[in-house]
């Protein structure tokens, strides 16, 4: 069976420091994978290459998703093919009502698919739907996006999109950052009510908190721009007793 | 350029007092000629570039020219309004809703009040207090208009549209109308500019003189929707009257170049000013929003928050100028205005003023220009959206702050609408 998700060698700069010096992962379909790291060690990093964030420059190795090219992809396709990037901090977009944002970000990727947009009807039902399961009030839907959202709020808002546009690959980038222990529950509960065989996971943080959670299946430690140590979730379970320093001189 | 004036002479109405006003007013333009760089408050609209001469008076239209003009009305967004329609700067009324006038607004054609007397009155209707050449060339070249009054009290349901249409090809049209809201009235006003298919290179010169008289309020909504070759220059004179509310929203989205001069006096104590523009300007287009808002008296407010949206190489101009009288004491005054600039050769420039003699008030300004925001656009785009249509729905955004202002359900809605074809247009 064909990887998902296929990181090979990657190597990354930023400006004139290389982040990622040969970075190699693979993700199949229905794992969850925690990525945890030092400060600075290159997830985030990871995560924006994947999504397609600009000011990143590959000098080497590839990402192949479905067994296609993704570092060809411009960011809305590779959203359209079934990647999304929960962001560590979501933007506020004044302006732009939730409502008014999910149905064109949703109609955007089924038209790049060559499937019919959602007539309003299904598409209310369904994001009443999530919603509700995410505990977010309907009032929130219809002010601008993430404007005056909680942490927790805009987290949630995150996961109620993963919902809507059903991606086959998931990224969460330190999800768990700024929420309390409740916020993060409701959070954590959305992410597991979406696993599932088709769908894989690289759940990204930097305490095994969150492991607690959202249990993965692989756990990868990342210390210095590559993949230092890998094992099950028994090695995040190590991590929180013995630190990362052990990793530094590995890398 | 005295050979304008010369040859237009015998199609314009109005004789003794008004002829010899028009007479003063060409006089006035002459003198000054086009408004240059060098004139301050046409420092960055410099007419003598941009618009070299003053064409000939548009001929009147005739069967031809109607029939082209009744096709561009009929592709009009805003359809429930009475219609007050001006062909080449002549007022049509078979084109307009006269018949469907709601009790308290009385309309008449401006060069039937011109032709009937040549008196003191109707010449008073081609003078105002601003003081300016392009308004002076409007007082001496207006074939035509439309003086609306508004009963003390009346209510009105629809609004009222001023619809000029332009059908002839490099020639002048001017245009005057006056618009009086009685005490205590409510109105709405809708103003469009719009080519019939064929009109090109023409020139658009209109004044409009607005009284709102105390306790009233008046709506009033601008689209300037020219053709591409088109020159535009608006001259407004609105005067507020005591607790009475203004509520001004223009969008220019076409025309070569189009400038709305307006100048604006808080006559009666506790009046309220609002004033809302956007410009989308894309290709060579200039456009250009100057204000001048006068608080005469204490106890009133202003609002002016202006959007405008520059790509290519379009030049935007904002200018403000807010006085405050010396006994305008407790003036509330502030304006903002935003340039989203889409690409490295446009241009937006910004020019705030605030002149106050007054010591006891609240007034302020501010301006920006920048790009679209790198980090919202990826948000949209990894979420699916192409790199068009995420800038289109930031732009939307960004335009919506200032058309947010109209009430009316169904006019802004036809602003929004006017806004996205713009957008679409871009993609």
């Amino acid at each position: 069976m064909m990887a998902l998700l296929e990181v090979k060698d990657l190597q990354v700069r930023v400006e004139d420091r290389e982040i990622l010096h040969g970075l190699t992962l693979t993700v199949n379909q229905g794992e969850v994978h925690a990525i945890m790291g030092p400060n600075g060690s290159g997830k985030s990093t990871l995560s924006h290459v994947i999504a397609g964030k600009p000011g990143y420059e590959v000098t080497g190795g590839e990402i192949l998703f479905k067994g296609e090219d993704l570092l060809a992809m411009a960011p809305d396709e590779r959203a359209a093919k079934g990647v999304f990037l929960a962001f560590q901090y979501p933007v506020e977009i004044a302006g732009v009502a939730t409502m008014n944002f999910l149905r064109t970000a949703l109609n955007a990727q089924r038209k790049a698919r060559g499937e019919s947009e959602f007539s309003t009807p299904d598409f209310l039902r369904k994001v009443r739907e999530v919603a509700k399961s995410l505990n977010i009030p309907q009032d929130m839907l219809k002010r601008g996006v993430n404007v005056g959202f909680s942490g927790g709020e805009k987290k949630r808002n995150e996961i109620l999109q993963m919902a809507l546009f059903e991606p086959s690959l998931c990224i969460l980038d330190e999800m768990d950052s700024g929420l309390d222990i409740d916020a993060l529950r409701i959070a954590a509960d959305g992410v597991n009510a979406l696993r599932s065989p088709e769908r894989a996971m690289v759940v990204i943080t930097h305490y095994q908190r969150l492991l607690n959670y959202i249990v993965p299946d692989f756990v990868h430690v990342m210390s210095r721009g590559r993949v230092v140590k890998s094992g099950d979730k028994e090695l995040a379970l190590a991590l929180e007793a013995s630190g990362y320093a052990q990793f530094e001189d590995a890398a | 350029m005295s050979n304008l004036f010369a040859a237009a002479r015998d199609r314009l109405p109005g004789k003794g007092k008004v002829a010899d006003t028009r007479q003063q007013a060409f006089e006035a333009f002459e003198r000054a000629g086009l408004p240059h760089r060098r004139i301050e408050e046409w420092k960055y609209t410099d007419l003598r570039a941009l618009m070299r001469e003053v064409k000939g008076l548009a001929p009147r239209p005739d069967t031809t020219a109607l029939a082209r003009a009744k096709a561009a009305l009929a592709r009009l967004a805003i359809r429930d309004a009475a219609r007050l329609v001006l062909v080449d700067g002549i007022f049509v009324p078979e084109f307009s809703d006269l018949a469907g006038l709601e009790a308290g607004v009385s309309v008449q054609a401006l060069r039937e009040v011109l032709e009937d007397a040549g008196s003191q009155a109707a010449a008073d209707l081609l003078t105002v207090s601003a003081t300016d050449a392009m308004i002076s060339l409007n007082a001496a070249m207006a074939t035509d208009g439309v003086v609306v009054g508004i009963a003390d009290g009346a209510a009105l349901a629809r609004p009222l549209h001023i619809v000029h249409v332009a059908t002839a090809g490099s020639a002048s049209s001017f245009t005057r109308s006056q618009f009086t809201v009685g005490k205590g009235a409510r109105a709405t006003l809708v103003e469009s500019f719009v080519a019939a298919d064929g009109a090109r290179a023409y020139q658009a010169n209109d004044a409009l003189v607005i009284t709102v008289g105390d306790g009233a309020e008046l709506s009033q909504v601008r689209l300037v929707a020219d053709a591409d070759d088109a020159i535009n220059i608006t001259s407004q004179i609105l005067s507020v009257g005591a607790k009475a509310k203004l509520n001004l929203v223009n969008m220019t989205s076409g025309g070569a170049v189009s400038r709305l001069q307006g100048f604006i006096t808080l006559a009666g104590q506790g009046s309220e000013l609002a004033v809302n523009g956007v410009n989308l300007l894309k290709g060579t287009q200039h456009g250009d929003t100057t204000l001048v808002v006068d608080h005469a008296v204490p106890n009133c407010t202003s609002r002016e928050v202006f959007r405008a949206v520059v790509d290519d190489r379009a030049h935007s101009v904002f200018q403000g100028r807010i006085i405050v009288r010396p006994d305008a004491q407790k003036t509330d005054g502030k304006m903002m205005t935003r340039a989203l600039l889409l690409s490295d050769e446009a241009e937006a420039d910004n020019k705030p003023e605030l002149e106050i003699f007054a010591d006891d008030v609240s007034c302020g300004h501010g301006a920006t220009s920048g790009a679209l925001d790198d980090d919202l656009l990826f948000y949209l785009r990894a979420r699916g959206l192409p790199e068009k249509a995420a800038q289109a729905l930031l732009i939307q955004a960004f335009v919506g702050e200032a058309i947010e202002a109209i009430a009316d359900d169904g006019l802004r809605e036809a602003v929004m609408a006017a806004a996205e074809n713009w957008l679409e247009a871009r993609v």
